[in-house]
């Protein structure tokens, strides 16, 4: 399809394992035996991604499916263990040397924690201004000003600059990290739940500002969360993970109409709600597995109410069961 | 009609800091009958965790409970001893927090913690005490019961964790659980399954719940009744279907509309402009004055509250 922009972050085959150091006892084990594997995580288990210029696109899932880790990826906060990443069809690694500099500082992220993410012990214009004054985005001399332009972006008053985050609300300090991001002039930011921490009358204020600011920047966001109403709100395509692999991505107005993996299903049954009163049903019974060891076959699998012979042996692929629209189900081949 | 199971009127719980008085609870007043669920609401600083905990005593100084009274099972629970206390709480009254660990001790096995936890109110031997603590894991939704109660607490998932805390909160049948935001830090199939079961377990029980949260989609799903607190009051309440389909109070209409679910994708989401005041900051008259677009001078005073029919708001112009 011809009118599609063109991809700006390209993740193929991506894969991440966290393996720990081994201790002293652990490592005289296996020299005695050494079959014993390694402890590993894989938090992610060959992932692609495609994220277009001027797309939101919006990764949902739960506690250790992997968005985080595939965030910081794209972030370049964490390298792959195996896989590509591109930025604007080149292999990240292109844009390493000092030239490309503009390049590497084009995608930046926004964390969730207000309070842990930035120092107690500095100014917020040093905040702000440290890293677009270090890359030599601006003069020395030059650098209140442009902070104050910054902080007047992301609606905050500019004459605080001197102070430090402690004196600054939860919603406050989230502008004070979107106003770090944007100094250095970025063309695609990874927020990672970054309202999560925020209460609800400001959590619509922060989202009010990140659809301000995609219009105004013309930005691309990779937008990290586990609440399935604010990405609904915010994306226009959805990826949803499960244990390290991608279960579904669809447009968002498809997914939330017709999601087809049963684990998305269950999801948008969660979807918040004010209309549903004393509710008596439970979508998916059952915990999410360790990452550790995660269930052969779909991971899913335990916890799925069609699961059957074939899912407790063969991981399901991603295949297309609608335009623009892939699910990893075997159900679909039935 | 009997009086309700829990009573509070006119509840004043005040810190008094170095930096000046925190009005934490202002003038609360709610009741609850046996086996409803009583959803309390509100954002951070608003009070809805220091009501919980006045009705349970566990507050510390320099926070006291300055006015009001908590009529429990007939009797007002404000100015007991300490020794009056230990017999109600975790026995009549139970609490779950929002973080299990906070329940659990993380050097015993759960059945340590558990039996202990019966024994403490009941003269009963080690072995019934474990078995109703097994029959407790069971109707939580634990699976494996025997092999749990061996587990020590780091053994165990955040959800299972949290199905052990309330688990231990029902163990001696208590008539009164108050529930302190027990599912913001799960994941949401997890979030799921224990409202669900905390929905049946009360019903069944004929226990009264009280659910303090930040999130109104956990109260439409869960709740019979609702408290909207706000700076320290409680602004509106009433059944959840009146509050939520037709507020009274600005806040919470502000609140309802911010929700990102309910509107449609992409528009900018309606928000309540500014922030809630510094609780030091004590603001005479509706607290919510500085935020509120039908404010006028009347609101300079402090409005007082209103009932229209079952349901209560204090509000010089509610919306009608």
């Amino acid at each position: 399809m011809s009118a599609l922009p063109a991809p700006l972050v390209e993740l193929r085959a991506v894969s991440k394992r966290f393996e720990r150091t081994l201790d002293l006892a652990e490592r005289a084990t296996r020299l005695l035996r050494p079959a014993a594997p390694a402890p590993a995580v894989h938090a992610l288990d060959r992932v692609d991604l495609t994220v277009r210029e001027g797309e939101v696109v919006g990764l949902v899932g739960e506690s250790g499916c992997g968005k985080s880790t595939l965030g910081r990826i794209v972030a370049r906060a964490l390298s792959p263990s195996a896989g590509e990443r591109l930025w604007k069809g080149r292999p990240y690694a292109d844009f390493d040397s000092g030239r490309d500099r503009r390049e590497r500082l084009a995608v930046q992220m926004i964390f969730q924690d207000p309070f842990a993410s930035l120092n107690p012990r500095m100014r917020i214009v040093d905040i702000v201004g440290e890293a677009p004054a270090v890359h030599g985005l601006v003069r020395r001399r030059e650098r209140d000003e442009y902070v104050a332009g910054v902080l007047q972006r992301v609606g905050l008053d500019p004459a605080t600059m001197r102070r430090f985050p402690h004196q600054f609300s939860g919603g406050q300090r989230s502008r004070i990290g979107i106003a770090r991001a944007l100094a250095v002039e970025p063309r695609f930011l990874v927020c990672d739940e970054a309202v999560a921490s925020l209460d609800v009358s400001i959590q619509a204020q922060v989202l009010n500002l990140f659809a301000r600011l995609r219009e105004e920047l013309r930005l691309t966001y990779l937008f990290i969360s586990h609440d399935l109403g604010v990405i609904r709100h915010l994306s226009d395509r959805v990826v949803v993970m499960y244990l390290g692999r991608v279960v579904e991505s669809a447009r968002a107005v498809d997914l939330f109409a017709a999601p087809n993996h049963p684990y998305t299903r269950a999801l948008v049954d969660e979807l918040p709600r004010m209309d549903l009163r004393r509710r008596s049903f439970v979508p998916i019974r059952g915990e999410i597995p360790s990452p550790l060891a995660p269930p052969s076959g779909c991971h899913f699998h335990p916890r799925c109410p069609h699961a059957f012979e074939r899912c407790r042996h063969e991981a399901p692929a991603l295949r297309e069961v609608g335009e623009g629209h892939v699910s990893a189900c075997h159900l679909n081949e039935r | 009609m009997s009086a309700p199971l829990l009573e509070v009127e006119g509840l004043r719980m005040h810190f008094f800091t170095k930096a000046g008085v925190v009005k934490a609870v202002d003038d609360a007043s709610f009741s609850l009958e046996r086996g409803r669920i009583l959803g309390l609401v509100g954002e951070s600083g608003s009070g809805k965790s220091m009501t919980g905990y006045s009705i349970l005593g566990l507050v510390d100084p320099p926070g006291r409970i300055v006015g009001g009274h908590i009529r429990f099972e007939g009797r007002d629970l404000v100015g007991l001893s300490n020794a009056q206390w230990r017999g109600l709480r975790g026995n009549r009254i139970a609490m779950i927090f929002q973080d299990p660990m906070m329940t659990l001790n993380p050097v015993l096995r759960i059945d340590t913690q558990m039996i202990e936890a019966v024994r403490a109110h009941h003269a009963v031997s080690r072995a019934e005490a474990r078995d109703r603590s097994r029959e407790a894991l069971a109707k939580v939704g634990i699976a494996a019961p025997d092999e749990r109660l061996r587990a020590y607490p780091h053994h165990l998932s955040g959800g299972m964790r949290q199905r052990v805390a309330i688990a231990i909160a029902l163990l001696n049948r208590p008539a009164l659980v108050i529930a302190d935001e027990p599912t913001t830090a799960l994941d949401v199939t997890i979030q799921g399954q224990i409202l669900y079961e905390m929905q049946k377990l009360c019903r069944e029980s004929a226990t009264a719940l009280i659910w303090i949260t930040h999130d109104l989609s956990v109260i439409a799903g869960l709740a019979d009744d609702v408290c909207v607190m706000y700076a320290g009051r409680i602004v509106e309440s009433g059944s959840v279907d009146e509050v939520l389909d037709r507020p009274l109070h600005p806040y919470t209409r502000g609140l309802l509309e911010s929700v990102p679910g309910r509107n449609a994708p992409g528009r900018p989401l309606p928000q309540i402009p500014g922030m809630a005041p510094s609780p030091l900051q004590s603001l005479d008259g509706c607290p919510f004055r500085p935020r509120c677009g039908r404010a006028t001078e009347a609101c300079r005073t402090q409005p007082p509250s209103q009932s229209f029919g079952t349901r209560r708001v204090r509000c010089a112009h509610p919306l009608a």
